[in-house]
Order: structure tokens, then sequence, then C-alpha cells
């Protein structure tokens, strides 16, 4: 039981999330893939006039189960069953972004920018709802998130997952670096 | 209930992301400044096991339970992979989460990230309607 409760080491995730990549394969021929599912319900739900959103997503209704199911698996592994230690952040983040105004504090996510009230300010506006707005862009532009190009393309040797892959990494890197600590001084 | 499979794998996806805190805010941050170890451990064993459980379904000739022969869709380069993949990691490091992590966290019951996935779901749909006016 406290195996299911700890934070897990980087292998030991590693290998288990490398192989869903075969396990949905061998379950129906599906490639991993998360972002998928936002055009999923973009074309079963408001699919307007747009070309891009025209196409058969009853095909593709498995990805609404895994999805499903990805939030059940957050809610047993995130709330039932949640870690209660804090996380094992290395110091020089935890400083860094204490200096920024960004206490480290315990659970995923630092409440003093992810509430309700938050959203509301400039600096909340454009971490979440900006950020999430250029996840859902981006990750459709590219063609796939860390998941589909990530973990199943590179695992399938193909090179512009590779492509895809370093691009999302460079952004990072220099938003977290250049942009984030300009944002949370706003 | 074929679909059944792949809510179950859907749930061990979604448990492996928490308990390897891939679904952490702080995790990315460490990661993307180069400060810790983990997250880039998970992508180091993840992608090679991967790679070789692909190769040993072909090399076997593995099946899929239905029985039909597995195959896999070739990805087309095209230039939206380094302008989408830039939007992308600039949304990433904001917020700290990739889409899987995004409907993990509200499985876990914060509700806010409600307002990232459905601002992620309108980035999509944007991008969908000016999908014939931007550059590929």
């Amino acid at each position: 039981m406290s195996f299911l409760q700890q934070a897990w080491p980087w292998y030991v995730g590693g290998v288990l999330i490398g192989l869903t990549v075969p396990a949905l394969l061998i379950a129906g021929n599906k490639l991993l893939g998360v972002s998928a599912v936002m055009r999923q319900v973009c074309a079963a739900c408001f699919p307007g006039n747009v070309s891009f959103l025209q196409y058969n997503w009853r095909k593709e209704s498995w990805s609404f189960f895994f999805a499903a199911g990805i939030m059940i698996g957050g809610f047993v592994g995130g709330y039932l069953l949640n870690n209660p230690e804090p996380e094992a952040i290395a110091p020089q983040t935890i400083l860094t972004l204490k200096q920024q105004g960004v206490p480290f504090e315990e659970g995923f996510l630092p409440t003093s920018l992810f509430n309700w009230s938050a959203l509301l300010t400039l600096k909340g506006f454009l971490l979440l709802v900006v950020g999430g707005f250029l996840v859902g862009f981006g990750t459709r532009y590219a063609g796939g998130c860390t998941s589909g190009h990530g973990i199943a393309g590179l695992s399938t040797l193909q090179w512009p997952s590779l492509i895809a892959v370093a691009s999302f990494f460079a952004a990072g890197i220099l938003s977290a670096r250049y942009l984030l600590p300009i944002i949370l001084n706003l | 209930m074929k679909q059944v499979r792949f809510l179950l794998l859907g749930i061990l996806f979604g448990f492996i992301l928490c308990k390897v805190e891939a679904v952490s805010w702080w995790r990315m941050q460490e990661m993307f400044r180069f400060d810790g170890f983990k997250l880039f451990g998970l992508f180091a064993t993840a992608i090679p096991t991967g790679i070789l459980s692909v190769w040993a379904i072909k090399r076997f000739n593995i099946k899929t339970l239905s029985g039909e022969p597995i195959v896999i869709p070739k990805k087309q380069f095209n230039w939206g992979y380094v302008f989408g993949g830039l939007l992308f990691g600039t949304g990433w490091a904001f917020s700290g989460a990739c889409p899987g992590p995004l409907l993990a966290l509200i499985g876990a019951g914060h509700t806010v990230v409600v307002v990232v996935f459905a601002s992620a779901l309108a980035g999509t749909w944007v991008y969908s309607w000016l999908r014939p006016h931007l550059p590929h």
C-alpha cells in the first residue's frame, strides 16, 4: 500500500509509461497521444463550419475513453492515494521560484497561482488561460503533444517527432527562464 | 465493450503520471531550468522502453487482441511541428502541464485546472479555424 502512495522513482514510471505504447497498439492499433482528444471534443461538440473539425470523430471514440481513464487515474493517484510527503524538488528551483514570488508548498500546483481568484489577475490569466490556450493551439498545430510526439513518436523512431519535441523543449526552456520571471513579477 | 480496454489503460496512464510527479508544476519548472533529473530520467527510460517494445512487436509479428496486424501511422513532417511546437512549449512552461497531466489534475480535484483545459479546447478550436491561413 505504501508503494502506491509514495512517489515513484523515474525509472519505474518511465518503464511503465513506455509500456503504454505497445499496450495501446496491442489493445487496438492505437498510437498513444492525448492532445487529439481535444480535437475530438471540438469536432463532437462545436464543429461549426470548420473543415478541420468535419471528420468522423466517432471512429476515434477510443480517445474519449482513454481521456476519461486519465481523469479517473488522476483521482486515484493524485487524490485517493496522494503522496502525503512534499515533493523532493531541487532546492535551486525552490529558491528561484521563491525569489520570484512563488513559495514552495505541498501538492502538485502552487495554490498562490492556481486558484479561482488568481484567474482575475493579469499574472494568473496569462499563466492559466493564455498558457492553456497555447497548449491547445500549439499541440494541434504541431500534430501532437508530449505523449504523441515525445513518447509514441520517438518510440516509433519518427524523426518529425524529434523536431517537434526539440521545439517543445526549446520554447519551454526559454519561457521558463526569460518569460516566466517577467509574468510572475506582474 | 472493446472501449473498456482504453478506459483501463487511461486509468493506469493517469495513475502513473501522478505517481512519478509528471503532473507537477514544480517538476516542470525544475526540468526546464535543468535543476533536477527526474523528468529527464522519465523520458530517458520511457522512450527506450517504447522503442524496444515496438521492435519486439515487429520482430515477433505480434498482433492486436482482435488478431489484426499492428500498423504504426507515419508522421509527415510539416513546419507546423516547429511553429506549433514553439507555441506549445511556451504554454507548457506557463501552465506546467501538457494535455495528459491537465486531465489527471482535474481528476485529482484541482478544479481550477478545468479553466486551463477549457482554454486548451478553445486553442484547439481556434487553430482548426485558422488552419487554412497558417504556414505549415
